[in-house]
């Protein structure tokens, strides 16, 4: 016998995507009950951290009102590293401050706070320290949830997942399966605090400007992944990240945090955050299977946003923009689905999929589908060309008597004697097809 | 609680801020001169907390120019007088004492009455009492009564130069940071001192002072609160950590409860107590009472070993007054090798053992000797 | 039967960090919390509630956020709360404190007059242990500190009778109601709140009064005006100048190492020696 809802929808989790979701639908008039696991929202969570304003402006357009930022960034610098040495990009622009500003760097523990705080301004009820243990179904129908409390069973139309990488609800419930190692990343960071005016002067930028650094190469010892460095207001990010199952195979059995310390001592890097005292050490797994460990993400009263989804852009380290992107797009199907009044079966929520599709959402995980596939396969893009390239930029750059004709036929020489002609060909093809 | 002023690299003199507020002493407080100690005392016994403040007022009392009383209320025919006598010795000028029956056993009212008509006839400039079960009790109800400022818990009392005043310094937030906390425009000044926290005074015997008789003026029919009972601890399984002379604590580095029998046998062959850290108590691995720290027990042990223990603030200012400070622990960069005496780098359930052993040939070769 | 406890909002020191650069507290991100010594207090007023029946009502004077420490208690299962917030009790001391809160508490009286009063033992941020006795004083209710056992409450007969935790012992204590309670710690467990609790909080209207409807007329006596104690100065501890002397392992044995130490102590604390052997090795 099933029992009458008491709330419109209950969201699970309150990350990015939860509160998106759950400020949406409450803003929207209806009656929400947000839950979360950590003993405050946020507490769980563990991001690089960068804001994309943009999905936040189509939640909240005033957010840079009272929201917490940290920098807003003006200079992107997109590196290539060697054990020795770097190449790289640089992209900065006085365009980037003009306000409003695209890219903020912020402290997720705060952030999420603030987030959560507008999600009750809004109306929405938040219960804190309760973990969801199963989805109470009614035949095929999520009907609400169970909590690891006395009286622990909430009723509500719709269930919204929001609860993660490491969610176990839809699992439990027969909607996805096991997350694969190959599927997910283990991430490290630290965050080193540094006097604001030695953070000033050494990436030359002014009281709110921010510099972000993404970093490939051999500091991930081989592995499939990243390395990143953000500045804060007065401190600094620094962190790397691989697949899971790259840690589990790699031979050196070199840990995260090991990679992270090496990382720290890499003569590119050193110097920037030298002097800074670590204040705070985590780490956190991060969906990356891209588009084709995308799950089931709707049902009969459900719904799967953010992390939990498996909603993250790897190849451009996009994740909360997708989380709260995803939370309004599956607030506004409810919301829709309430005005309709006809029901809450599946065909109620397609809207969902359909408006992600249509959204940068799906459309930037299609484009980079076998981004993950093509670079774990291929662990020369994290090894021997770092280290082709770096050594191309010295030898042209470096005057020594010899000739820019013999240099360059050098740098060419050295790359096919490494990679072979039909290698190289075949190397730029899969990158070709990973980026497409 | 006051919101902290901003805070400063170096000490600084105090700040007389504005805002409404008087922080001027006015003229008929300035009468007010004497430093007071409460004696708390039971069953024949003055608690030791009282002489250790004791020691303090006299320096106090020095810097200012003037001197030091207690004030020690009991039943009629408890020994106050002989209390007295050893507060004297202790450093005391002067003993104000009131017998009563409603004093028999301590309670609030009487006790609150019987303080409060002291100090408004004898105006103390400073009044301080031991941070225990009855002092704070005690402390809260005379300083609301006589509506002047208290702070607790205070690790160092000093007259500041300037105003005259009493800075009493005390650790805040979770032990992280000092402040320093005056009373400038009431009186008298009031602070509690944790036992232990002070060091006992040397006595000088041939030392002599005042005795003050007072008087109450209640009656048991006036008090509401009755005393019907006193159960006192059993005295066998009593953990005495305060006043151990030697002290081997160990700490979450000793990775589970069961290594705690090394930290026992150690302790056991040097006659001491063993004490702990308190996540050490969170996780139930000892009892409550073994725990050192500014939550737990403030220890000045002669010889303090550390097993396992990181050294964190909250430990150390429990334990920092120790004559020789040991610290085992196999982290480098332990903060608790920044103030022990002497340390070593290497695993405590090797080390323990190891000392142990030492410590037990060696005394067992000592006594042979001497016999 | 009427209860009110009286609870602080207070940042968790136990995750509270110095920064390291400029030596300040870092309280953003440090999570706030119902001083833990209140809960046992609440805990208690809950028991009794349970067995005699009647009202608990929380109260708290403090910012805005406090409200989330108020619902707290709610979810736990008291049945009112009450903020007292205003700018003017900014600052304020011990003193300034209980006296706001007994104004708070005249007021709650006013609708159901209170029987029983509980506060903390103390706050892990003040330690001080004085608004309790604060309180008591200023309503006239009879005091009782460090309370570790309720061993009888007689609504009828107005009584009350406890166990009182002192130096060396335990100390009977019988009293009449209206009173004050602290309670030890570790004295009780605190009960898990229950989901419909916490729904129930999450949505409570938590009742908020600045100083007049607190009924407080005389500004003089609250806030930084109303604190005889000022904060001078607040610093970090000086560190010690000299480090450890470390013995090394790996160049001596353990047991040479062992017998070095042991001549270091001794002949740092000259006495030692002597007060060991005379110690019998129990």
């Amino acid at each position: 016998m099933k029992k009458p809802s008491q709330f419109d929808a209950i969201v699970v989790g309150a990350g990015p995507s939860g509160n998106a979701a759950a400020y949406v639908m409450a803003k929207a008039g209806l009656k929400v009950l947000q839950i979360e696991r950590g003993e405050y929202p946020g507490s769980k969570n563990v991001q690089g951290a960068i804001l994309y304003a943009n999905a936040l402006e189509e939640i909240i357009p005033d957010f840079r009102d009272d929201a917490p930022l940290e920098r807003h960034i003006i200079e992107q610098r997109m590196w290539m590293l060697d054990d020795t040495s770097f190449v790289g990009t640089h992209v900065r622009s006085d365009d980037y401050n003009k306000p409003p500003y695209n890219r903020y760097t912020i402290i997720r523990a705060q952030f999420d706070k603030w987030f959560s705080s507008k999600v009750r301004e809004a109306g929405a009820l938040l219960i804190c320290e309760t973990t969801v243990n199963h989805l109470i179904m009614d035949g095929d129908q999520v009907v609400g949830v169970q909590c690891d409390r006395e009286q622990g069973d909430v009723y509500a139309d719709v269930v919204i997942l929001a609860d993660g990488v490491n969610s176990t609800l839809a699992r439990k419930a027969g909607f996805h399966g096991e997350i694969q190692a190959g599927n997910v990343a283990l991430a490290v960071k630290e965050i080193l605090f540094m006097p604001e005016e030695t953070i000033r002067q050494r990436f030359n930028i002014g009281e709110e400007e921010g510099v972000v650094i993404e970093m490939v190469g051999r500091i991930t010892d081989g592995m499939m992944g990243t390395g990143f460095l953000y500045t804060n207001k007065e401190s600094l990010t620094i962190g790397v990240g691989c697949m899971l199952a790259d840690f589990k195979r790699n031979p050196n059995r070199t840990s995260p945090y090991v990679l992270l310390e090496q990382m720290k001592h890499h003569p590119s890097i050193a110097p920037l955050i030298e002097g800074g005292e670590m204040k705070e050490y985590c780490a956190h797994l991060i969906p990356e299977g891209g588009f084709h460990a995308i799950p089931q993400v709707y049902g009969n009263g459900w719904m799967i946003v953010g992390d939990s989804g498996g909603f993250v852009n790897s190849a451009h380290r996009e994740g909360s923009n997708l989380a709260m992107t995803t939370g309004r797009l599956a607030a506004e199907t409810v919301i829709a689905a309430k005005a309709a009044g006809a029901g809450y079966r599946a065909a109620a929520f397609k809207a969902y999929k359909v408006a992600l599709d249509k959204s940068f959402v799906m459309k930037d995980l299609h484009k980079y589908r076998d981004m993950p596939n093509v670079l774990h396969n291929n662990p020369q893009f994290f090894t021997t060309y770092p280290d082709l390239v770096a050594r191309a930029a010295r030898t042209m750059i470096t005057v020594d008597g010899n000739d820019k004709k013999s240099k360059e036929r050098e740098v060419l020489s050295s790359f096919r004697k490494s990679r072979s002609l039909p290698g190289l060909m075949g190397d730029a093809y899969k990158l070709w097809r990973a980026f497409r | 609680m006051n919101t902290p002023a901003t805070p400063d690299k170096k000490p600084a003199a105090p700040v007389k801020k504005a805002g409404g507020r008087n922080l001027e002493l006015p003229e008929h407080l300035k009468a007010y001169k004497g430093v007071w100690v409460f004696l708390e005392h039971d069953r024949g016994h003055v608690h030791s907390v009282s002489w250790e403040l004791l020691g303090e007022a006299r320096k106090l009392a020095d810097k200012l120019g003037s001197g030091v009383a207690v004030a020690v209320l009991g039943g009629p025919d408890e020994p106050l007088e002989q209390f007295a006598a050893e507060a004297f010795s202790y450093g005391a000028d002067k003993a104000y004492v009131v017998h009563d029956p409603v004093l028999l056993g301590y309670r609030n009212e009487p006790f609150t009455k019987g303080l409060t008509d002291l100090v408004n006839r004898y105006q103390p400039e400073i009044l301080l009492l031991g941070a225990t079960s009855m002092g704070r009790d005690l402390a809260g109800s005379v300083a609301t009564t006589l509506a002047t400022g208290l702070t607790a818990d205070c690790t160092e009392l000093n007259i500041d130069p300037a105003s005259r005043a009493l800075a009493a310094t005390r650790p805040t937030f979770g032990g992280s940071l000092l402040c320093t906390i005056m009373t400038l425009a009431y009186r008298p000044q009031m602070a509690t001192v944790r036992p232990r926290v002070m060091a006992m005074p040397q006595p000088q015997p041939d030392r002599g002072g005042e005795i003050v008789q007072g008087t109450l003026g209640m009656i048991e029919t006036d008090i509401v609160t009755k005393l019907l009972d006193f159960i006192a601890d059993a005295n066998s399984n009593k953990i005495n950590l305060p006043y151990a002379d030697v002290i081997v604590s160990g700490g979450k580095g000793l990775k589970n409860p069961e290594n705690f029998r090394l930290v026992f046998e150690l302790a056991r062959v040097l006659g001491g107590e063993v004490g702990a850290t308190r996540p050490c108590v969170q996780a139930g691995w000892v009892e409550a009472d073994r725990q050192v720290g500014q939550t737990g027990k403030t220890v000045r042990p002669k010889l303090y070993i550390a097993a396992g223990v990181s050294g964190a603030i909250q430990h150390r200012v429990g334990m920092e007054s120790s004559d020789v400070i040991v610290a085992i622990n196999t982290d480098p960069n332990a903060p608790i090798f920044d103030f022990a005496h002497y340390g070593i780098v290497g695993n405590a359930l090797q080390v323990l053992p190891a000392l142990t052993q030492a410590f037990a040939d060696h005394l067992a070769m000592r006594r042979k000797q001497a016999a | 039967m009427h209860i009110v406890v009286c609870i602080k909002q207070v940042p968790d020191s136990a995750q509270i960090r110095v920064h390291p650069v400029t030596n300040t507290i870092m309280r953003q991100g440090v999570p706030a919390i119902v001083n833990p010594y209140d809960l046992f207090s609440l805990e208690e007023a809950l028991r009794l509630k349970d067995r005699l029946g009647g009202k608990v009502t929380v109260l708290c004077m403090g910012p805005p956020q406090a409200e989330d420490a108020l619902r707290k208690c709610i979810g736990y299962g008291a049945d009112d709360a009450v903020l007292v917030t205003d700018r003017a009790f900014a600052g304020a001391d011990t003193l300034a404190t209980s006296y706001a809160l007994a104004a708070g508490i005249r007021q709650i009286a006013k609708e159901q007059a209170v029987d029983i009063v509980f506060t903390g033992k103390q706050t892990i941020d003040g330690d001080t242990a004085q608004v309790g006795p604060g309180i008591a004083k200023r309503m006239g209710l009879h005091l009782l500190t460090y309370v570790s056992r309720i061993v009888d409450t007689d609504l009828d007969k107005r009584t009350i009778v406890v166990e009182r935790r002192a130096e060396g012992g335990v100390q009977v204590l019988k009293t009449a109601l209206p009173c004050l309670v602290t309670m030890l710690e570790n004295t009780n467990e605190l009960r898990f709140a229950t989901l419909p609790a916490m729904i129930h909080a999450a949505g409570f209207p938590v009742r908020k009064w600045n100083r007049e409807q607190a009924g407080i007329e005389d500004v003089s006596k609250i806030g930084l005006k109303g604190s005889p104690t000022v904060v001078s100065k607040v610093f970090g501890p000086t560190p010690r100048s000299e480090k450890a002397e470390m013995l090394e392992l790996d160049t001596s044995s353990l047991r040479d190492v062992s017998l070095n130490l042991l001549q270091k102590i001794f002949t740092r604390h000259p006495t030692l020696e002597a007060d060991l052997l005379m110690k019998e090795a129990s």
